[in-house]
């Protein structure tokens, strides 16, 4: 099919494939797809006093009251910006991952547009998680991210919060979306969650999907009370407009006690734009 | 019908949206996900609503927590709403009613003057090398996703198994989907048809608000 610029896409069909119809695998059919999962095997390692490996049943879960997680880099980068520092918080996590779209950085300095997915503790409050995960998690590995991560986790009391971004172009709306002023930020929540919304709540015939619909889609089978904040952003890269979108939340219960000195956030701000731009100036 | 439930699995792409079949202001932020349970106790009738497309290589482990489900809740029958595809069809299939229907052996018996009495047709075998040999015959549903192996399956754990499905191709198939659950209407008589003229009762099915926008956004007018 052609889109209106002319570039012809290849549509999925909701038919799915047939070539599973054929399932007859060999031996080395076997050997190559049980490689192939090894490989895709997502590693969450922590480096917490409490819990070691996620595998060893024996470990203490987590007593965890919030989880903020921050999907893609535009969320991630807000959380950085008015949230985080070196000083209240404390990496204690991080996710191993490879798929055909990324890999994990190893680098312990990490910049604002690698690939990552990093988990920090609040020193002040160990109940109080967060996560940053600006990598890609593909389709088969979203579940064994959820298990992995929250397998760790004690779910009583536990309240989540998700923010994620998603190309403008994928919202749908009577009007046509180049006439909607955005970014701006829509939100879904489980049946658990009776808290106020920041925003309005995401119509029909929208939806979300990848990584933020894999954890919200788990909360709400858990009976965990979250809520997805879900920016509609015409940029793809690294945006101080979009960032700045997620302010709202700022006022939220869940946020309202960790926000950090204005100031701060502004200079973090132009830092991130500033390191960001040498990166993607092809002229240097 | 009331939801009752999730299939929770990892065999399915997550995806999340407010609830497609609100009928106020109070039940349209109810969030659904991708496999959900709904029951109709006044016909003993439940219907799991799959969302969103299979994960690759996650066929045949889908195919097996649904039966085990299915057995271990002792479900009756298995009515599999499906379709294939419009272009695999030979010269016969063109002509005539693009729905078709298959049996489980532990079904075909009680269902036999049921079937003779709604004049529907069976899907055909097709050759299993074509050209070379013509006598061995094989099923064969493309574009049918896990219809075959449920199929396959359900024939060899003796479920009592129905499979619905219509010839139909890539695109708007919400006409497609009228046709399919006023032929399943046929039969289970889900609502009574005001005439014989099964086109009636489409009006009387109500479309999910998921179904607006199918295309995508509206246009700009700076276009024209």
């Amino acid at each position: 099919m052609a889109t209106f610029f002319g570039e012809v896409v290849v549509a999925t069909s909701r038919a799915g494939v047939d070539d599973e119809e054929s399932a007859e695998e060999t031996l080395e059919d076997r050997e190559i797809r049980r490689e192939l999962e090894k490989k895709r095997e997502i590693d969450v390692l922590w480096t917490l006093k409490v819990a070691a490996p996620a595998e060893s049943a024996a470990d203490e879960p987590i007593s965890c009251s919030k989880f903020i997680v921050a999907i893609g880099h535009n969320a991630a980068a807000f959380l950085s910006s008015f949230i985080l520092d070196s000083v209240c918080w404390e990496v204690v996590g991080a996710v191993k991952l490879w798929n055909e779209w990324c890999r994990t950085s190893n680098t312990t300095n990490i910049l604002p547009t690698d690939s990552f997915c990093l988990f920090y503790q609040l020193t002040s409050d160990p109940t109080v998680l967060l996560c940053q995960c600006s990598c890609y998690v593909a389709e088969d590995q979203q579940f064994q991210w959820l298990e992995k991560v929250f397998g760790c986790m004690r779910k009583e009391g536990l309240q989540v919060t998700i923010l994620s971004t998603c190309p403008l172009a994928d919202y749908k709306t009577q009007e046509s979306t180049l006439t909607l002023p955005s970014p701006f930020l829509k939100a879904l929540k489980t049946k658990e969650f009776k808290e106020p919304v920041c925003c309005p709540l995401l119509e029909q015939p929208n939806i979300v999907r990848d990584l933020p619909a894999a954890v919200l889609s788990y909360c709400q089978v858990w009976q965990i009370p979250a809520v997805l904040y879900q920016c509609y952003t015409d940029v793809i890269k690294l945006d101080t407009v979009t960032i700045e979108a997620f302010k709202p939340l700022l006022s939220s219960k869940i946020l309202k006690g960790l926000v950090k000195d204005i100031s701060e956030s502004t200079k973090i701000l132009k830092k991130l734009l500033t390191t960001n731009e040498t990166h993607n100036n092809i002229y240097i | 019908m009331t939801k009752v439930g999730y299939f929770y699995t990892d065999c399915l792409v997550p995806m999340v949206g407010n609830n497609p079949y609100a009928t106020a202001e109070e039940n349209s932020a109810e969030l659904s996900i991708n496999a959900e349970v709904y029951s109709l106790p006044s016909r003993k009738l439940v219907v799991l609503q799959i969302r969103s497309p299979f994960i690759k290589s996650k066929y045949r482990p889908f195919s097996q927590a649904l039966l085990s489900w299915v057995q271990t809740s002792k479900c009756a029958r298995v009515i599999l709403l499906s379709s294939s595809h419009a272009y695999q069809r030979d010269d016969e299939q063109l002509f005539g009613t693009p729905l078709r229907y298959l049996l489980t052996p532990a079904l075909e018996k009680s269902m036999e003057g049921l079937m003779q009495g709604l004049k529907w047709k069976e899907m055909e075998k097709v050759a299993a090398y074509p050209g070379i040999n013509d006598t061995e015959k094989v099923l064969h549903i493309p574009g049918g996703g896990i219809t075959k192996l449920l199929f396959t399956e359900c024939c060899s754990k003796e479920i009592q198994m129905a499979v619905l499905l219509k010839f139909c191709s890539e695109g708007d198939n919400i006409p497609d989907a009228f046709a399919l659950v006023n032929y399943l209407n046929e039969w289970l008589q889900l609502i009574k048809s005001e005439s014989s003229n099964s086109t009636a009762t489409s009006s009387q099915w109500k479309i999910p608000s998921s179904w607006r926008l199918l295309f995508g956004s509206g246009l700009p007018p700076a276009l024209f």
